[in-house]
C-alpha cells in the first residue's frame, strides 16, 4: 500500500516501456504453443517457434521450391526408392553433440517408433537407413514417395539432439534441444517462450538478435496494440479487418503471404447415419450449395478482401494451383434449378457444425444467410473444437465447417480427406477412380504425370464435391518499421536469418 | 458478484402479518421503485422486442457492414450487417430469460433439499451439507463454465449450468430458515398436538422461508444475468446467430478498434438490468426486513 | 477452539473427495475427445491408439480415477497433455500471478470500499449517503469482463497509456510488474470495494448507535478521533472476516478477468485447459482452490468466534 502511494499513478502512467532492447526481439503469436518436441508437435503455432529453434534436413523458399538446410545436397536412385543424402558440416546440437549422419539415423528412427510421436505417418515410407559415412546418409524407401523431401522440410525433418533425447525422454519437450539458430531458455506457459542465440550456429553470421521472446496473445486487438505500443516487435496473423488501420500506420509495416492451406465445408456422405439426408446423399445439392455462395462477398464482408477466394484444395501460392477450375460466380437460379431437378423444388434444410470461434461463426452466418436466398436453410451448431472433431470423426454431422493449414507438397493436401483409406476423410467419400488418380500422383517423381493426376482428382472433386471449398487464409504479419529483411512465406513461418532491426 | 442476504435479516422468521407495511415501505423507498421501472422497462421490451419497429435481428445488409451509429441504424451495425439496436432488444429475451429459467432451477432444487436437511437433520443434513459445501468450493464461475462445456454449448444449457451453480446459496438459505423455525416455541406446541409433516410445511416452515427466498432469488437473477453474458462471451452460452448481450460482446471485442459500438451498448445493457435487479432486492430486503432502521 | 478446527478439518476430508470424484467424472463425461486434438491434424490411428493406451483412456473411469487419487496422495497431479509439465509445477508457477493480482484487487478495494463505508455510514441519510450506496451497487452489477474491455479500448488502444496484456513478476520489475497489473486489478476490485463498502456502512451504522460511541462523545472527544478510533477500529471485526469469505470472489473474478488481460494465472489455467480437455490440469486446480477455499471458510469461522465470544455458546 505504501509503495503505491508514493509511486502515484501519475507516475505510473508516465513511465514509458523501457524493455524493448535492440538484440531482443518480441513476437506476438496467436496462441499458446503444445508441447516443445518436434516429434510430439501438433499446432502451427508451435512450428513458429521451431523456425527459430530447430533446423530442419531441407527448407523451401517462398515459391516452394526445395532448399539444402543441414542437408548439403541429396540424389535419388533411378526407381525413387534410395535417397542418398550428403550433410553440412561442422553443426552442433545445442548441448555441443555433433550433428552426422548417425545423429539424423536416430532422429528417423525416434519419428518412427518413440511410443508419443506423431510423425509416424510422414516417415512411413521409410524401410531403413543406412550411414554410409560421417556425413552420408541413405534412406530406404518402400515405394517411392514423392511427399518425403517436404516432410524433411516440415517437422519430420526437424534435428533434435539424440543424446538429450534419450536422456529426456517423454519430457524432451520441457527442455529441448536442436541445431537451429536460437536455443531454449526458458518457457512460462501462457505467457512466454524465450530463446537465446547459439553462438555455435553454423550460420551464426545471419542471425542478428541476442534473444527472441515468442508471447503468446489471442485478442488480435490487444496484439496489435502492444505492437503499436512498442511492447511487441512484430505479430503473426493480424486480422484481415486491423490491415487498413495498421497499413495507415507509419510506425507499422505489414506483410502478407497467401497460404498453403484453405478452410471449407466438409460433407458426410457416407460416414454413418449422418449422411443419410440431401446434402449427403445427392451431388447436386452439395454443388447447389457450393453455387449460392458469393465467395467474393464473403472474403470483402469477414476478411474486408485480404484473403483469396477458394474452390480447390491447392491455393493459388501453390506451383500445384490448377487454373483451370476458376472461381465460381454465385449463381441462385442456378442452385435453385439444381435443387429442383434434384427433386426438392421446395428447397432442404441442413444442419451444419461450426468451432465456436467468432471468426468462424461469422463466416458460416454469413453463408447461412446467402445459402437461404437459394432455398438452402441452414441450421448451425456451434461446438467447441474438440467436440467438432470427435463428432466429426465419428460421422455424427451432417456437415462440418473446418480447414486444413497446407502441406507444401500437393499430397498432403488432398489424398487423406478424397481416397477410401485416408486418415481424414471423414466425409467417407470413396471412388475408385479418386483413389487410383491419388495415389498415383503420390507415387510419381515425375511433376508432370503428377499434374496430369491431379487434374483429373480436381475434376472429380467438382463434380462429386465432399468437401466445398470456401477460401485460402492469407498471413498478415505486422512489424514495426524498423525490422529489415523479413520475408513472408507461405507456410506462415517467421525465418530470422537475417532479418535485423535498424532505427 | 455474488451478493448474498444479510444472514441475520434472513435469520429472523417473518409472520406474515407484516406483509402490508412491507409493500408501504417498499412504495416509499425511490431506489427500489428505480430497480423496478428498470426492470419493467426490459422486460416490456424483451416482450415487444417481435411487435417494435426494427429490422429482423438475423437480417443481414452486406452494403452496411460495421456501420456507426446513423438514423436508419441508431446503434449502428455489427460484423455481417446487422441491426445492432434490433440484436440488442432480441438479446434482452435471452438475459432475462436466462436470469429467470436459472434461478427458478436453483429455487426449485435447492429449497426442498434445504428445507429437508433442516426439517430431517441427522444424516440427511449431513450429506445435503457435505454435497453443498463440495458445490460451494469451487467457484461459481469455474464450475458454471465447466458444467456447461460438459452440456454443449447452448443458451438452455447455460442456464442448467448456472441454475445448478447458483443452488448451494438456496439450500443454505432453507436449511438456516428452516431450522430456526423449527426452534420456535409455537412450531413445539404445534408438533406435540401432533400435526403432520405436510401441516408443519405448508402452515409453519414454508410461510417463513419464502419471503427472504424471494429476496435472494432477485439479487441472484442479477448474478446469473451476468453470468449468462459471462458464459455465452466465452462462447458457452447462446449460439449464432441468435443474439444475446454476452454473445454480442464476445464478437465486439475483435472489432473494438474499428466498431466500439458494438461492444458499447450490449455492455451498457447488461449493466442496466443487473442494477435493476440489485436495486430492487435491496429494496425487497428492507421491506421485508422486520427490525426498524 | 481445537475441537472446533478438529471437528471443521475432519468434515471437510469428504467436501475434498466429493470434490474431486465430482470434478473428475464431469470432465470424463465432457463431450469432445481431448486424444483426437492431442494426435494432430492427421489424426493417425496408430498415434490415437498409442496416446489412448498411454494416458489410461481405454481403463474404466472408476479405475483412472483410483490412479489419480493414489498419485495424488503421493503429491503428484500429473502432467498437462498439452505441454507435459507438471501440473504441480504449472500451479506453483501461476498462483503468484493470480496472488498479486488478487492482493492488488484487495488493496484497491479497501482503499476504496472502507473510507466510502464510513462516510456513508456518518452521513446517512444525505445525498453523500445515496451516492455512496448507488455507486457501489453499480461497481456491483457491473460485467467485469465487459469493464475489462472498455478500459482496454480507452487506455491502452486510443490512449495507449497502459500494457493491454501480459505479465512481469514483481521481482524481475517492480515498477513495470503494477504498470502492467494496475488496470486488471482496478476491474477486478470494484465488485469487491462495493461489497466491502456495503458491510463497512451496516458495520458502522450499528456501532455508531452503541454505547461506548455515545459515551465517547459524551466525554467530548473530537468527531474524526471517535469515529476512527473507537467506531472504526469496532467495524471492522466483521469487516476482517466478510474479506475472507471474499476469496471466492476473488479467485472467480480473476478468471475472466484474466482471460482479457491475458495474464497467465490460474483464471487463464483453467479456463483454457477445460477448453483443451487438459484433465489433469483441470482436476488439480480445482482440487486446490477447492482445499483452499474451505480452509478458508474455516479460518473466517475461527476468526468470527475469536472476535465474537457469544457464538460459541450457541
Amino acid at each position: 500500500m505504501h509503495m503505491l502511494k508514493t509511486l502515484g499513478l501519475a507516475a505510473l502512467l508516465a513511465t514509458t516501456s523501457s524493455l524493448a532492447q535492440a538484440q531482443d526481439l518480441k513476437i506476438g503469436l496467436q496462441e499458446d504453443p503444445d508441447v516443445l518436441d518436434p516429434d510430439q508437435s501438433r499446432t502451427f503455432v508451435g512450428r513458429i517457434v521451431y523456425a527459430s529453434l530447430c533446423d530442419k534436413l531441407v527448407d523451401i523458399t517462398p515459391e516452394l521450391e526445395i532448399i539444402p538446410m543441414l542437408a548439403r545436397e541429396w540424389e535419388w536412385n533411378a526407381d525413387g526408392t534410395e535417397l542418398t543424402m550428403k550433410l553440412q558440416e561442422g553443426v552442433t546440437f545445442h548441448d555441443g553433440e555433433p550433428f552426422n549422419a548417425e545423429a539424423v539415423a536416430a532422429n528417423i528412427d525416434r519419428s518412427q517408433n518413440f511410443e508419443l510421436s506423431r510423425r509416424k505417418s510422414e516417415v512411413q515410407s521409410i524401410t531403413g537407413t543406412e550411414v554410409i559415412d560421417e556425413h552420408t546418409i541413405k534412406f530406404t524407401l518402400s515405394a517411392p514417395d514423392a511427399t518425403l523431401l517436404a516432410q524433411f522440410a516440415d517437422r519430420a525433418g526437424m534435428m533434435v539432439s539424440p543424446k538429450a533425447a534419450g536422456e529426456a525422454g517423454e519430457s524432451f519437450g520441457l527442455n529441448p534441444v536442436c541445431a537451429g539458430p536460437f536455443k531454449f531458455k526458458e518457457r512460462i506457459q501462457q505467457d512466454r517462450i524465450v530463446l537465446e542465440k547459439f553462438d555455435d550456429y553454423y550460420r551464426a553470421d545471419e542471425i542478428n538478435f541476442d534473444t527472441v521472446t515468442f508471447l503468446p496473445i489471442p485478442d488480435t486487438t490487444v496484439r496489435l496494440a502492444n505492437l503499436r505500443a512498442g511492447d511487441l516487435d512484430m505479430l503473426e496473423r493480424l486480422a484481415a479487418t486491423d490491415l487498413s488501420s495498421a497499413e495507415a500506420d507509419d510506425g507499422i509495416k505489414v506483410e502478407k503471404a497467401t497460404s498453403l492451406g484453405y478452410q471449407g465445408i466438409t460433407i458426410n456422405v457416407a460416414n454413418g447415419a449422418g449422411a443419410e439426408n440431401p446434402l449427403g446423399q445427392n451431388a447436386a445439392v452439395r454443388k447447389a450449395l457450393s453455387l449460392a455462395i458469393d465467395r467474393n462477398a464473403l472474403n470483402q464482408v469477414v476478411f474486408e478482401g485480404a484473403f483469396a477466394t477458394g474452390n480447390q484444395p491447392f491455393s493459388p501460392t501453390s506451383p500445384w494451383y490448377n487454373p483451370d477450375f476458376t472461381v465460381p460466380e454465385r449463381d441462385v437460379e442456378a442452385a435453385k434449378a439444381l435443387l429442383a431437378e434434384a427433386g426438392f423444388p421446395d428447397g432442404v434444410t441442413v444442419e451444419i457444425q461450426v468451432a465456436n470461434n467468432p471468426v468462424q461463426t461469422q463466416v458460416m452466418q454469413v453463408i447461412q444467410s446467402m445459402a437461404s436466398e437459394a432455398g438452402i436453410k441452414i441450421e448451425l451448431a456451434a461446438k467447441e473444437f474438440a467436440t467438432l472433431l470427435a463428432d466429426q470423426s465419428a460421422g455424427d454431422y451432417t456437415a462440418s465447417q473446418v480447414g486444413w493449414s497446407g502441406r507444401v507438397d500437393p499430397d498432403g493436401n488432398i489424398h487423406q480427406f478424397m481416397t477410401t483409406e485416408g486418415g481424414i476423410n471423414d466425409s467417407k467419400y470413396s471412388d475408385p477412380e479418386m483413389d487410383r488418380l491419388l495415389d498415383e500422383a503420390r507415387l510419381s517423381t515425375d511433376p508432370a504425370v503428377r499434374k496430369e493426376s491431379y487434374s483429373a482428382a480436381i475434376a472429380k472433386q467438382q463434380e462429386d464435391m465432399p468437401i466445398v471449398y470456401l477460401y485460402h487464409p492469407v498471413w498478415i504479419w505486422a512489424l514495426d518499421k524498423d525490422i529489415k529483411g523479413f520475408e513472408p512465406y507461405p507456410d506462415g513461418m517467421i525465418r530470422l536469418h537475417g532479418v535485423s532491426i535498424e532505427e | 458478484m455474488t451478493a448474498v442476504v444479510d444472514p441475520q435479516v434472513a435469520a429472523d422468521p417473518l409472520p406474515p402479518r407484516r406483509r402490508n407495511r412491507a409493500w408501504e415501505k417498499f412504495r416509499r423507498s425511490p431506489s427500489a421503485l428505480l430497480g423496478g421501472v428498470i426492470v419493467l422497462f426490459f422486460l416490456i421490451v424483451a416482450l415487444l422486442a417481435p411487435v417494435l419497429p426494427v429490422p429482423g435481428p438475423a437480417e443481414t445488409d452486406w452494403g452496411a457492414v460495421r456501420k456507426a451509429p446513423t438514423w436508419a441504424h441508431p446503434f449502428g451495425t455489427d460484423e455481417i450487417g446487422r441491426d445492432v439496436l434490433s440484436r440488442m432488444i432480441w438479446g434482452a429475451q435471452a438475459s432475462l430469460l436466462a436470469g429467470v429459467v436459472s434461478v427458478l432451477i436453483a429455487v426449485f432444487l435447492g429449497m426442498p433439499l434445504g428445507m429437508l436437511a433442516g426439517y430431517m437433520r441427522g444424516w440427511t443434513d449431513a450429506v445435503i451439507s457435505r454435497f453443498t459445501e463440495a458445490l460451494l468450493a469451487a467457484p461459481f464461475l469455474i464450475l458454471a463454465i465447466a458444467l456447461a462445456a460438459f452440456l454443449g454449448p447452448s443458451l438452455t444449457n447455460a442456464m442448467i449450468a448456472i441454475g445448478l451453480s447458483a443452488m448451494p446459496v438456496f439450500i443454505r438459505l432453507a436449511r438456516a430458515q428452516t431450522l430456526i423455525v423449527m426452534t420456535e416455541d409455537y412450531v413445539e406446541s404445534a408438533r406435540a398436538v401432533g400435526i403432520g409433516h405436510v401441516g408443519m410445511i405448508g402452515r409453519y416452515i414454508l410461510p417463513n422461508i419464502v419471503p427472504p427466498i424471494i429476496v435472494q432469488s432477485t439479487l441472484t437473477i442479477a448474478t446469473a444475468v451476468i453470468a449468462e453474458a459471462s458464459l455465452s462471451f466465452l462462447g458457452l452460452g447462446q449460439q449464432p446467430p441468435a443474439p444475446s448481450w454476452g454473445a454480442m460482446l464476445n464478437t465486439a471485442k475483435n472489432f473494438l478498434d474499428q466498431a466500439p459500438w458494438m461492444a458499447l451498448y450490449p455492455g451498457v445493457a447488461i449493466f442496466l438490468v443487473v442494477l435493476g435487479f440489485n436495486l430492487l432486492g435491496d429494496g425487497l430486503r428492507d421491506a421485508l426486513d422486520p427490525r426498524d432502521h | 477452539m481445537l475441537t472446533f478446527l478438529g471437528r471443521r478439518i475432519l468434515t471437510a476430508i469428504p467436501t475434498i473427495i466429493l470434490i474431486s470424484i465430482f470434478v473428475f467424472s464431469l470432465q470424463h463425461l465432457l463431450p469432445g475427445d481431448p486424444i483426437l486434438v492431442m494426435a494432430g491434424e492427421e489424426r493417425d490411428p496408430e498415434v490415437i491408439a498409442a496416446l489412448r493406451e498411454k494416458y489410461r483412456f481405454n481403463d474404466p473411469v472408476p479405475m483412472q480415477y483410483l490412479a489419480w487419487a493414489g498419485n495424488a496422495l503421493q503429491g503428484d497431479l500429473g502432467i498437462s497433455l498439452r505441454t507435459q509439465q507438471p501440473v504441480l509445477e504449472l500451479i506453483g508457477e501461476k498462483l503468484p500471478v493470480t496472488i498479486q493480482l488478487a492482493v492488488m484487487a484487495l488493496i484497491i478495494a479497501i482503499l476504496i470500499g472502507i473510507p466510502a463505508g464510513v462516510l456513508s455510514a456518518y452521513k446517512k441519510g444525505t445525498w453523500i449517503d445515496w451516492v455512496a450506496n448507488i455507486t457501489a451497487l453499480s461497481g456491483l452489477s457491473v460485467p467485469n469482463f465487459w469493464l475489462g474491455i472498455m478500459l482496454i479500448l480507452l487506455v491502452s488502444v486510443k490512449l495507449g497509456w497502459l500494457p493491454a496484456s501480459g505479465y512481469v513478476p514483481l521481482t524481475e520489475d517492480p515498477l513495470q510488474s503494477i504498470r502492467v497489473m494496475i488496470m486488471p486489478a482496478f476491474v477486478l476490485g470494484t465488485a469487491i470495494a462495493a461489497t466491502l463498502m456495503r458491510h463497512t456502512r451496516s458495520a458502522m451504522l450499528s456501532v455508531l448507535k452503541s454505547d461506548y460511541v455515545r459515551t465517547a462523545r459524551a466525554k467530548g472527544l473530537q468527531e474524526r478521533v471517535v469515529l476512527v478510533k473507537h467506531a472504526l477500529r469496532n467495524a471492522l471485526v466483521p469487516v476482517v472476516t466478510v474479506i475472507t469469505l471474499l476469496f471466492g470472489e476473488l479467485l472467480a473474478g480473476a478468471v475472466l478477468t484474466e482471460q482479457i488481460f491475458t495474464i497467465p494465472g490460474f483464471g487463464k489455467l483453467v479456463v483454457d485447459a477445460v477448453f483443451n480437455r487438459d484433465y489433469a490440469v483441470v482436476q488439480g486446480i480445482v482440487l486446490c482452490t477447492g482445499i483452499a477455499f474451505i480452509f478458508m471458510n474455516i479460518l473466517a469461522d475461527a476468526a468470527y468466534r475469536i472476535l465474537n465470544p457469544r457464538m460459541s455458546q450457541q
